[in-house]
């Protein structure tokens, strides 16, 4: 079933760019950053450097298994201020309405008139380049999608059975929002969440690439896209492997994002109960 | 009964807001329940039954909103408390079963944390007491193997099984009032009659007084010792249950009356007896002057076109609303 290949293949890549970025010091051959041998610049591809050497002589296969816990932890914890952000003020602008669903619909409608990533560059431009930088510029520019969402979830549910016994039944607002309105909307949040995590990620290497993400010699997927640049076509698994990585995971996330859907899809649930 | 009533309700107008301006959706309305108290509220869909049940629990919202009058709880007047007050209230002293069992519980969040929550909301349990006392409390609404079914997700629960999960929410905290709004009509007949059965025997037990909200005349009367009728938004009669069957005085409960089925043969025709009151009821914005029920009235005359009638208060207890009441 198509259904379930999304999600299995979708989950299994996530799956092994996590372990990857988990086990990395196990799973590396050397020291991504402080392993550097001129004697070894610019190996290609081999049965010693698995995915070649840089011109330091670094070995790209460990600075690809390292660059997987910058891209995660990027992806991860940006996505999770998203959500956060997103939930937070749409479900309470869709359950109140009134003039705070006019400011979170205001805001919603500039985030969504931004491009994300140029607004991230702004941030990225006041606060410098870094992984704190990074985390807190993509954290605060993708959550509209979500909030969106939220918000019209809670507008459907607020008018449901459920939702209206515990008004009567003394619950206020705030337990309503928790116990009520935001577990019978998760699962199209984390549809979202991990189709957000995708483009996080994207966005990190697109950040990096432009030296505003994380600096080198610290590898991530997207610095060493940038430094291997001008080697693309001497060296070209210097871009070949940190690319495909990048693909690898944000193809992982869109199909597990897709499948989640698939079976998280509100109208299943229903059909379910 | 003596002392203060537990809830009063005193010449109570609901207004809705139909955007051009206010049109009373209910008015002139007037009860008290005493403590332990039976009550019936019994009308044709629209006729303003759960709107004033909302009143008394101040969750009247936008379009609606009390005009006039008077609701005390405990002599205590719901709209002079503040917001947290009557959500105090809520669920705690006064709860509310709804008609529709299949919607009214969340779907994604087993049975039993949803009986524990009251007790962690309004009696400040922790979760673990919290838990206990929801095994404690379907057991008491006749659940079998309670401790495996508060694990259990509502869909996993039949109708009738799901509406006496409601019945253990709402009585978890001791209420004083249980308000009861059609809360078998969604159910079918074998069903109706254990968790009314169940509904009365507990309330009974624990001194909660019951105020039975139906279109169902026959299902009221057997519940509650009075009953009030009501027809597009006015109480027109109110009377003890016995009495209202023995000799109903306002025309619209005669109507009533004569519609209901002999008893044993209620559940063969179904929910329609009330269309054997000829016409229909009138829509809010277009009540008829004088009384509203003269259009179908067989014993309408000049003066109910154009005077609305006054309550009378009958000698043997009760009031009516006619200007020619047997
Ligand atoms: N939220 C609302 N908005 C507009 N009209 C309402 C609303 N709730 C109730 N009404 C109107 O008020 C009248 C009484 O409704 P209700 O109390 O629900 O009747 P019932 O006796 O069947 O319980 C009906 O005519 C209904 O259309
Ligand atoms: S007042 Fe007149 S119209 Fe109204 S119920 Fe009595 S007799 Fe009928
Ligand atoms: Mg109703």
């Amino acid at each position: 079933m198509k259904l379930r290949a999304n999600l299995i293949i979708g989950g299994a890549l996530f799956a092994l760019a996590i372990v990857v970025g988990l086990l990395a010091p196990w799973l590396a051959h050397t020291d991504p950053v402080l392993d550097a041998n001129l004697m070894n610049a610019e190996e290609p591809p081999s049965w010693t450097w698995w995915f070649g050497t840089d011109g330091q002589g670094r070995d790209i296969y460990s600075r690809v298994v390292y660059g997987a816990r910058i891209s995660l932890t990027v992806g991860i914890v940006s996505q999770l201020i998203n959500s956060v952000i997103g939930v937070g003020l749409g479900l309470s602008a869709g359950y109140w309405g009134g003039w705070w669903d006019d400011v979170v619909n205001g805001l919603t409608n500039l985030m969504l008139a931004i491009p994300s990533l140029i607004f991230a560059l702004a941030i990225m431009a006041v606060l410098g380049p870094g992984l704190t930088s990074l985390l807190i510029a993509l954290g605060l520019t993708n959550w509209s999608f979500t909030c969106r969402i939220a918000r019209a979830s809670a507008l459907s549910l607020k008018s449901q059975g459920y939702v209206q016994a515990a008004t009567v039944l003394g619950y206020g607002d705030l337990r309503i929002m928790i116990t009520q309105l935001l577990p019978n909307m998760l699962g199209p949040i984390i549809v979202i969440g991990t189709l957000g995590m995708g483009s996080a990620v994207l966005s990190e290497a697109a950040l990096s690439f432009l030296g505003l993400g994380v600096r080198p010699p610290f590898p991530s997927w997207g610095s060493m896209l940038s430094e291997a640049r001008d080697q693309i076509t001497t060296a070209p698994w210097l871009s070949v492997f940190p690319g495909l990585a990048i693909f690898l995971t944000v193809l992982g996330l869109n199909l597990l994002g897709d499948g989640l859907r698939d079976i998280l899809d509100p109208q299943s649930r229903s059909r379910r109960s | 009964m003596t002392g203060a009533p537990l809830i009063e309700v005193e010449d109570l107008r609901i207004d809705l807001d139909n955007g051009s301006g206010k049109v009373p959706a209910a008015e002139g309305v007037s009860f008290r329940i005493d403590r332990g108290e039976t009550f019936g509220l019994v009308g044709e869909s629209g006729c303003g039954k759960s709107i004033s049940a909302l009143a008394l629990i101040g969750l009247l919202r936008q379009p609606l909103s009390i005009g006039a009058g008077a609701i005390r709880f405990d002599g205590r007047e719901i709209q002079g408390l503040s917001a947290a007050e009557q959500r105090a209230l809520r669920g705690n002293r006064i709860a509310m079963i709804f008609q529709e069992p299949m919607t009214a519980l969340n779907p994604v969040s087993p049975v039993g944390r949803q009986i524990a929550e009251m007790f962690v909301l309004h009696k400040g349990k922790s979760w673990r007491e919290a838990n206990q006392l929801a095994v404690e409390a379907l057991a008491s609404v006749r659940v079998s193997a309670p401790e495996r079914r508060v694990k259990d997700y509502p869909h996993q629960l039949s109708g009738g099984m799901r509406q006496r999960v409601m019945i253990a929410i709402a009585l978890a905290c001791g209420p004083d009032l249980l308000i009861a709004d059609e809360p078998t009509t969604a159910l079918d007949v074998t069903v109706q009659a254990e968790i009314i059965e169940l509904m009365r025997n507990l309330c009974a037990e624990r001194g909660t007084a019951i105020l039975m909200i139906s279109h169902d005349l026959g299902l009221v009367a057997n519940v509650c010792r009075r009953v009030a009728v009501m027809y597009a938004g006015r109480i027109v009669e109110e009377r003890g249950s016995a009495d209202i069957f023995r000799a109903p005085s306002h025309p619209y409960t005669q109507g009533l009356v004569a519609s209901l089925p002999r008893l044993g043969s209620r559940a063969a025709l179904g929910r329609n007896r009330l269309k054997e009151i000829a016409g229909v009821v009138p829509a809010i914005t277009n009540f008829p002057d004088g009384c509203r029920f003269n259009p179908r009235c067989t014993q309408a005359t000049d003066i109910c076109r154009t005077v609305a009638p006054t309550a009378d208060f009958l000698e043997a207890g009760g009031l009516v609303r006619c200007h020619h009441h047997a």
